[in-house]
C-alpha cells in the first residue's frame, strides 16, 4: 500500500513535499539522478511525456526537462545542481521557460533512511509569496490539458517585476 | 480586468497569512461583520478594511451594504478555483510518485543488477 503524500505550504514562500518509498536510499536517489530513470515517472499530469530528460549530474551541472501533453503543446524547464550528496540530498535551482514564477525556485531533497526505505522531503522555496501561489496555480492545472496554449498566453502577463 | 490581471490579483489576494485566516473564517462561520472580523488580529478597522478590499477586488469575499454591520461572505467559485489549485498539485505529485513506486518495485525484482543502469 503506497505511504500517503504529504503536500503543504511552508512560510512564506515554500511549498514541502513529503513520501516514503519501499526502496533503499541510494535507489531512490539515484531515481532522481538518472535521466533514464527520471523520464519514466516525472511526467507530471495524466497524458504528458517527455521528450526531452538530459541529466548532467555534478555541482554546476545542468538538467533540462521538456515535457509535451496529447495535443502536441510543450513545457520546458532548466535547473542547475548547486549539491549532491549521495543518497542523503540534492539541491538545486529550477526555472521553467515560461517563467511564470517571478524567477528561479530552489529545490531542496533529502533522502532519509526509514527502516528498508526511504523517506523522501522535497523543499520547493519559491522567490516570493507571489511565485509561490502562481507556481501552484500554474503547471499542474487540469485546465492546462484542454488549454494550455491560453493558459500560457495568459500566464506570460504575470511575469511582473519582483516586488521588494 | 483581463484574465491575466485577474489571475494576478488573485494571488497577491492570497499571498497573505491574514487575509487566508479571514478566508478561513469566512469558510468556516459563512457571514461575519467587518468588526467581528477584526477582533481575533492586533489590526485596527482600517487595516482590516485594506484587506478585505483585495480580497473583495480578487472576488474572493462579497461584502453587504449594510451600513452597520457590513457583512462579509466568501464567494465560493473564486475561492475554489484559487484552492482547487494545491489539491491539484497534490494529485499530480500523486501520480508522479505512484509511477516512481512502480519503478522502484521493478528495479529491486530484476534479479541481478537492472541493464538499463549504466
Amino acid at each position: 500500500m503506497p505511504s500517503k503524500l504529504e503536500v503543504r505550504a511552508e512560510g512564506e514562500s515554500a511549498v514541502v513535499i513529503e513520501r516514503s518509498f519501499a526502496a533503499p536510499p541510494d535507489l531512490v536517489f539515484d531515481c532522481w539522478t538518472k535521466p533514464q530513470f527520471v523520464r519514466q515517472w516525472l511526467t507530471g499530469p495524466d497524458g504528458w511525456r517527455f521528450t526531452v530528460c538530459e541529466i548532467d549530474l555534478k555541482v554546476g551541472g545542468q538538467y533540462r526537462y521538456v515535457w509535451q501533453n496529447p495535443q502536441g503543446v510543450s513545457m520546458g524547464m532548466t535547473g542547475t545542481l548547486k549539491e549532491i550528496v549521495r543518497p542523503e540530498k540534492l539541491v538545486s535551482s529550477e526555472i521553467f521557460d515560461e517563467d511564470w514564477t517571478g524567477g528561479e525556485a530552489l529545490v531542496t531533497a533529502v533522502f532519509s533512511p526509514e527502516g528498508a526505505g526511504t523517506k523522501v522531503t522535497q523543499t520547493v522555496l519559491y522567490s516570493s509569496a507571489k511565485a509561490r501561489e502562481g507556481a501552484l496555480a500554474s503547471g499542474m492545472t487540469e485546465g492546462m490539458e484542454a488549454g494550455y496554449q491560453r493558459l500560457d498566453r495568459v500566464l506570460e502577463g504575470l511575469t511582473a517585476p519582483k516586488a521588494s | 480586468m483581463t484574465e491575466s490581471e485577474r489571475l494576478d490579483v488573485t494571488f497577491t489576494a492570497l499571498a497573505d497569512p491574514t487575509r487566508r485566516a479571514i478566508l478561513a473564517r469566512l469558510m468556516k462561520d459563512g457571514e461575519v461583520s467587518v468588526m467581528d472580523l477584526a477582533e481575533p488580529f492586533a489590526m485596527s478597522q482600517p487595516a482590516i478594511s485594506k484587506h478585505l478590499k483585495m480580497l473583495e477586488r480578487a472576488g474572493l469575499i462579497s461584502r453587504g451594504r449594510d451600513a452597520q454591520r457590513r457583512p462579509c461572505r466568501i464567494e465560493g467559485e473564486a475561492l475554489k478555483q484559487a484552492t482547487g489549485w494545491l489539491e491539484q498539485y497534490r494529485k499530480v505529485w500523486e501520480g508522479n510518485f505512484r509511477r516512481l513506486d512502480a519503478l522502484l518495485d521493478d528495479l529491486q525484482s530484476t534479479a541481478g543488477r537492472p541493464e538499463r543502469d549504466n
